[in-house]
């Protein structure tokens, strides 16, 4: 696999990350050599291996169905970008 | 039943095409806190009042599922004939937008806990299968108000980390009436299980629509374009409709159609493209590293398949047989749960043919008026099961039945009580009738006269004065038989 500069920029801006232009180039360069070096795994043959999504061999934790949270809005609207009493407040966004 | 004929075609220039539309339904879960935090689910509470910090996000918060709308998965998954997976995983599916603080929503892409399933529809060309792909859980979003103030948007997290289900149709829909037919059902399903409450203009239940068209008979499905988040039947139904339209004008004019998100605008009725979300179908899924694989033990599906409630199919089933219904009477009466519950209790007591016919007339239309749910009727199921019984037995005519009810509803009584006090028993005495009818028919001698004379039309004159001087009373049938007698004397 290798990235050119416009998959670069693209998962850049789906990141919302904002990348320099100049600085393309190198993040290209950079970002193949870690592929390159990522893809040695793929001397492997894994063709009986189920994917490994955890390390853990253990089934998931569950809690039961109760309130016991929630109550703080000014605790969790301390980070909102705009100061309100009730809500959020984020620049318009609106389709 | 009589069997029309499907036909549900958009008709271009060059032909009929047939419309193809699979849906993704969007269902809340029922359940008291949210799918990873302890956070309630209620609905309508002050803005932000019910947020966490898991579900706005805060850095270092781990999530904890819900063991209840893990349940909740399951048992909707049973109710829709499917496979339910003892493996699933949570993965993260990305995307930026204000109301999603992780910037991720918890999805399930590659294993989702219910696999294929199907549900029955009875249209009125038979019966047919809409197959299921999936069901998987998710959280939902938060919500954004973008009309408190012109130049910002602002956000209430109360929805956001709500369990929903998202089950998804194979594309096995081919009109706007089927998917009216399909969501009915799924929310009769889910409402009967208790996983979901079905309200639509609370949000509950909410759908992406996938249309696409292609010439009759073509085994090929067409390009599709995906509507975002239809909250009616009837704004689905419009949707459809519009966009399957524009795909057929574009081919007919040689153009393409490119597969992409759209809007449906409810005040111009049209649908559009929402360019914001070009790049949406990259959501870059991985497992959610907070969260483990999502194993269930075959004795808990086990366990809950068995405590599962009887569903509308086989109540409708049922109905037909046990109470001789037909499939119509049968699909109305097991539509919601309280409603059949009624219609039982009132068969038990009454004549169940009877008294199907007078809960999808007379009640349902007095309920309809004023708003009520069947739970909330002001005349009971004992009642009503006494008001049919009164109509059966000849005690009273249908129509002083009419009055009988009309007061019930008013004064809560018992239908016995009304009658007896009102002095409404029918009058099925022979000897008072032939009295009655000998007093009308001496007053109107010219009209004895023309009517043995061949003016067989007065019949109803004489009729409506027995009525008018029983004060509605006389037993119709017996009326009809005497006066003949009397006449041709």
């Amino acid at each position: 696999m290798s990235l050119d500069k416009e998959k670069i920029k693209h998962v850049a801006k789906l990141a919302r990350i904002s990348v320099d232009e100049a600085k393309v180039e190198s993040l290209t360069k950079d970002l193949n050599s870690i592929f390159k070096f990522i893809e040695q795994l793929n001397e492997l043959n894994t063709d009986k291996v189920e994917p490994l999504t955890s390390i853990l061999n253990q089934s998931l934790r569950s809690r039961k169905d109760e309130i016991s949270d929630g109550k703080i809005r000014e605790k969790i609207l301390k980070n909102s970008p705009k100061e309100n009493e009730e809500f959020f407040v984020v620049p318009k966004v609106v389709e | 039943m009589s069997k029309e004929k499907f036909d549900y075609f958009i008709k271009g220039e060059k032909g009929k095409y047939e419309v193809v539309i699979g849906l993704e339904v969007h269902a809340q879960v029922l359940s008291k806190s949210k799918l990873f935090s302890g956070s309630s689910t209620k609905f309508g509470a002050d803005p932000n009042k019910q947020v966490s910090l898991i579900d706005s996000a805060f850095p270092g918060m781990l999530p904890v599922i819900n063991e209840e709308c893990v349940k909740q998965a399951v048992r909707t998954g049973l109710g829709l004939n499917a496979k339910i997976n003892n493996f699933s995983v949570f993965d993260r599916k990305n995307y930026f937008y204000a109301d999603l603080p992780q910037g991720y929503q918890i999805s399930q892409y590659k294993n989702p806990i219910v696999g294929e399933g199907k549900v029955l529809l009875d249209m009125p060309y038979g019966s047919k299968i809409i197959g299921i792909e999936r069901l998987h859980l998710e959280q939902d979003a938060g919500k954004s108000i973008h009309d408190m103030d012109p130049s910002n948007t602002y956000v209430d997290l109360n929805r956001s980390g709500i369990a929903l289900m998202e089950i998804v149709s194979k594309p096995d829909l081919r009109s706007p009436d089927e998917v009216n037919a399909y969501i009915k059902k799924l929310r009769s399903i889910m409402r009967y299980l208790g996983t979901c409450d079905g309200n639509m203009q609370e949000g509950s239940l909410r759908a992406d629509v996938n249309v696409s068209v292609r010439k009759e008979g073509d085994k090929n499905f067409g390009t599709r374009c995906e509507i975002k988040n239809v909250n009616s039947i009837k704004f689905m139904q419009m949707a459809i409709e519009y966009e399957a339209a524009r795909q057929v004008e574009l081919i007919e004019n040689g153009k393409e159609i490119v597969q992409e998100t759209r809007l449906f605008d409810t005040k111009k009725n049209e649908t559009r493209s929402m360019r914001s979300k070009e790049d949406a179908h990259d959501y870059r899924y991985f497992p959610d590293p907070d969260l483990l694989p999502l194993k269930l033990e075959q004795q808990l599906i086990d366990d809950l398949k068995k405590s599962l409630p009887e569903l509308p199919d086989k109540k409708k089933e049922r109905f037909i047989k046990e109470y001789g219904l037909n499939v119509y009477e049968a699909n109305v009466l097991v539509s919601e749960k309280d409603i059949s519950d009624y219609y039982e209790e009132v068969a038990k007591l009454s004549d169940k043919k009877l008294a199907a016919t007078w809960m999808m007339g007379d009640l349902f239309a007095m309920l309809n008026d004023r708003g009520l749910d069947i739970s909330k009727s002001p005349i009971s199921a004992k009642h009503f099961a006494e008001l049919v019984q009164s109509i059966k037995s000849g005690e009273i005519s249908g129509r002083i039945a009419k009055e009988v009810f009309e007061i019930m509803v008013e004064s809560g009584d018992n239908p016995k009580k009304i009658i007896e006090s009102k002095g409404m028993k029918q009058q099925s005495d022979p000897k008072e009738l032939e009295k009655i009818i000998n007093e009308i028919l001496s007053k109107n001698k010219d009209k004895v006269d023309q009517y043995k004379a061949g003016k067989e039309k007065l019949f109803g004159f004489f009729v409506g004065q027995v009525m008018k001087l029983s004060g509605g009373k006389a037993n119709p049938q017996l009326t009809n038989e005497i006066l003949k007698k009397l006449l041709k004397g």
